[in-house]
């Protein structure tokens, strides 16, 4: 029962089967993020007070989605290393914390540039925005840790540890922000998103959501692939696999 | 199993008595940037006020981000920390007796020292009480929180900086309770909340962070 478990830890065997998924994977992550782009920035209707620079919605709102999630995929990654000491899970770690602290850079980027239009600045101390800066903080903080060690097992065991302290404050952060900020709220400016969207402009962006995700997977792995081929490089099977690209 | 809990409390605060000048580096930088801020803003007692408890616990946490870079550094280089990590005592006990230790050279003469410091800023008499209090559980907090990023770094050679970049994001809850209860004090509301919320942290980072910095530091011992 737990074979494909075993076989899950075992580098080799994850590059191959991967190679076999990837055409499939990016033909889907193509093929829903052009439907949803085309869709949400051409046919949705306009905004009846934003007008059209609410579309940016199509990039904010999945982007920060995977920001949160992807925390979380490095964090169980890096617990599952810790745990059972399984290689792949320590290099699926590694390649999410960049992927993440990108994503949740384009979240951060996005907002500032619909807040201006919209609130009239780039910058407004609110909760999310303030939750969404301390999580790329986190972000930077596992990336920093992780380069700052030359052995590659105490690297990743230190920022698996980091990681992990980090899910269990990331709901503290956020729970006392949003306190922060109830106490502290600016009168002039406020959040003039519709409680309900209409479908319209909903089911672009459910595609969207769902194209963000492929494309997070996609990117994991890929980037996965390649810390692979790293690490393993001096392994029989990747001399195979670089000689038989190069044929 | 008491034991090591006592031996290493009582070691590292002889250590720290012989060494008094450490004590006071921490207590020293507090009021030293604590000057720094009438010169660069203003010396008006109203405004200084106004910004005295967000200043004064942004200071305090500085400060114990500084001392708490030092917390096994020393025993991690004349191998102490080795043999802690291999005694047959559990180690959480041992890391929970460093941390209380530090926080009794670094976190209590912060605290008792707040209420001057408040004075220098013209800090209103209604927010002496909650700062003081504040303080007391929340550079405890700070204290547990920086051991875990100092076990990560401890066995890198630049870790000072690294230490804040990993820890700063865990320190916001603890400052933002500690300054609105002051906060609140000033304008006259309760401050039950947020020292609850405080004492919270206290008792929740109490039960996990030793456990992770014992963890943290047996990467650093492996690696």
């Amino acid at each position: 029962m737990w074979q494909w478990f075993h076989r899950l830890g075992s580098p080799r065997w994850f590059y191959q089967t991967s190679g076999k998924w990837l055409p499939w994977l990016g033909g889907i992550t193509f093929l829903l993020l052009i439907i949803g782009l085309v869709w949400g920035l051409g046919f949705a209707p306009r905004d009846a007070k934003q007008g059209n620079s609410f579309r940016i919605i199509y990039i904010h709102v999945p982007a920060s989605f995977l920001a949160l999630a992807g925390y979380y995929v490095m964090a169980i990654a890096g617990a599952v290393g810790l745990i059972w000491k399984m290689k792949l899970a320590d290099m699926v770690m590694k390649s999410a914390a960049p992927l993440g602290a990108a994503l949740t850079f384009v979240a951060l980027v996005t907002g500032a540039i619909w807040g201006k239009p919209t609130w009239g600045t780039y910058w407004v101390w609110d909760a999310r925005i303030t939750s969404m800066l301390v999580l790329l903080f986190l972000y930077l903080g596992v990336m920093a840790l992780q380069h700052s060690y030359t052995s590659v097992d105490a690297a990743n065991r230190a920022s698996a540890v980091l990681s992990l302290v980090g899910m269990v404050n990331i709901p503290i952060i956020y729970k006392s922000v949003d306190w922060w900020y109830t106490l502290h709220q600016p009168a002039t400016i406020k959040f003039t998103e519709a409680p309900t969207m209409h479908p319209d402009m909903f089911h672009p962006l459910l595609v969207m959501i769902a194209g963000f995700y492929c494309f997070y997977a996609l990117v994991l792995i890929l980037n996965t692939r390649s810390e692979i081929l790293h690490r393993e490089r001096r392994s029989s099977w990747v001399k195979d696999v670089v000689l038989q690209n190069q044929r | 199993m008491g034991y090591g809990f006592a031996a290493i409390l009582r070691r590292d605060l002889l250590l720290a008595f012989r060494n008094r000048g450490e004590i006071a580096n921490p207590i020293i930088f507090f009021f030293i940037v604590v000057t720094l801020i009438p010169l660069g803003l203003t010396p008006e007692p109203s405004r200084l006020a106004e910004i005295a408890p967000g200043i004064l616990w942004v200071m305090a946490l500085l400060a114990s981000l500084l001392s708490v870079e030092g917390l096994f550094h020393s025993d991690y280089r004349d191998g102490t920390l080795e043999q802690l990590v291999i005694s047959p005592q559990p180690l959480y006990l041992m890391v929970l007796a460093k941390i209380l230790a530090h926080w009794l050279i670094t976190g209590l003469p912060l605290t008792l020292l707040a209420p001057v410091l408040g004075m220098m800023l013209s800090l209103p008499a209604a927010g002496y009480l909650p700062l003081v209090l504040g303080l007391l559980m929340g550079t405890a907090v700070l204290s547990l929180l920086g051991a875990i990023g100092a076990g990560l770094t401890v066995a890198l050679r630049k870790g000072g900086l690294l230490l804040s970049l990993i820890v700063m994001p865990l320190y916001m809850p603890v400052l933002i309770f500690g300054a609105s209860a002051v906060q609140r004090s000033v304008d006259g509301f309760s401050v039950q909340g947020p020292l609850a919320v405080m004492g919270a942290l206290l008792a929740f980072s109490l039960l996990i962070a030793p456990f992770a910095t014992a963890g943290a530091l047996r990467v650093s011992m492996h690696g």
